[in-house]
């Protein structure tokens, strides 16, 4: 039960960016380039999801624990760190690149394209590596 | 290479809302925050019966391309291929940033925000921030 309701939220998580555009690099940098007429699409995506998601957490976390685990597992580290910031510079750039988030990267390997599956492996190794090398 | 779109600000809300009913589904049923970097990241460490989740949730992403793709192939990566090279130095940057800062797009701009939590405001916006400013330079 528990892995059918993963598997529907991550195909509605992909369908919600498919309608909006964001699995779409040229839309992400529509957003993301003030130089030209901006293209604020990446904004009312945000609005949506965040309008819905505000009420809909305040909600289901009045619960005991979720229908199908124990207990809620919620982001608990509070601090404003170093690590918080820097990491969040360089995925930054890394957006800016190529115009790509982990969400949609993953999503466009339904495109067969080989840039997708280069995008997606590094990504993961990168990810991966970090962590291996902070649980040494 | 940027090239003038059209502001969709309907289709905007009405994906953005259907990306916050799927981050809710997974709360209210597994518990979990849809932060997709965090999901994939933990995949490394994570025992069995903490991964599979995470695989379906994934595999789901990938469906919902399919599906994208199936319907409307403009929406897709299609318009702007980047380069292998482009897609690798950009890949490094994401996997790197995304598992120092604990968070992207989602995790922090979405469910974060909706959160209010600080740490998530102060991430969304340091990666709009550097985002901006790399597409400016035209990097």
């Amino acid at each position: 039960m528990k892995n059918l309701t993963s598997f529907i939220s991550g195909l509605l998580f992909s369908l919600g960016l498919g309608i909006s555009g964001m699995l779409n690099p040229v839309k992400v940098k529509g957003f993301l380039d003030l130089t030209r007429i901006w293209d604020p699409s990446l904004m009312f995506v945000m609005i949506g999801a965040i309008a819905v998601y505000a009420i809909l957490f305040r909600i289901i976390t009045k619960r005991s624990k979720p229908i199908c685990e124990k207990d809620f597992s919620l982001p608990t580290k509070k601090d404003l760190d170093f690590k918080l910031i820097t990491g969040s510079a360089l995925f930054g750039i890394g957006w800016g690149i190529a115009g790509i988030c982990p969400g949609p990267g993953i999503a466009n390997l339904a495109t067969g394209l080989s840039s997708a599956f280069v995008f997606v492996i590094v990504m993961v190794l990168s990810m991966w590596s970090v962590r291996f090398l902070e649980n040494r | 290479m940027t090239l003038v779109t059209n502001i969709t600000w309907i289709e905007g809300l009405v994906g953005g809302a259907l990306i916050g009913l799927a981050s809710s589904l997974l709360l209210l049923a597994n518990g979990k925050i849809a932060g997709i970097s965090g999901i994939v990241g933990g995949l490394f460490q994570s025992k069995k019966a903490d991964r599979n989740w995470r695989v379906l949730f994934i595999v789901g992403l990938i469906f919902g391309g399919i599906i994208t793709t199936l319907i409307n192939k403009d929406s897709m990566l299609f318009n702007d291929i980047p380069s292998l090279g482009r897609a690798s130095v950009a890949a490094i940057f994401v996997g790197i940033g995304t598992a120092f800062g604990s968070g992207c797009t989602s995790g922090h701009g979405i469910c974060g925000i909706s959160r209010l939590s600080k740490r998530s405001i102060l991430a969304t916006l340091t990666f709009m921030l550097t985002g901006f400013i790399t597409v400016y330079l035209g990097v």
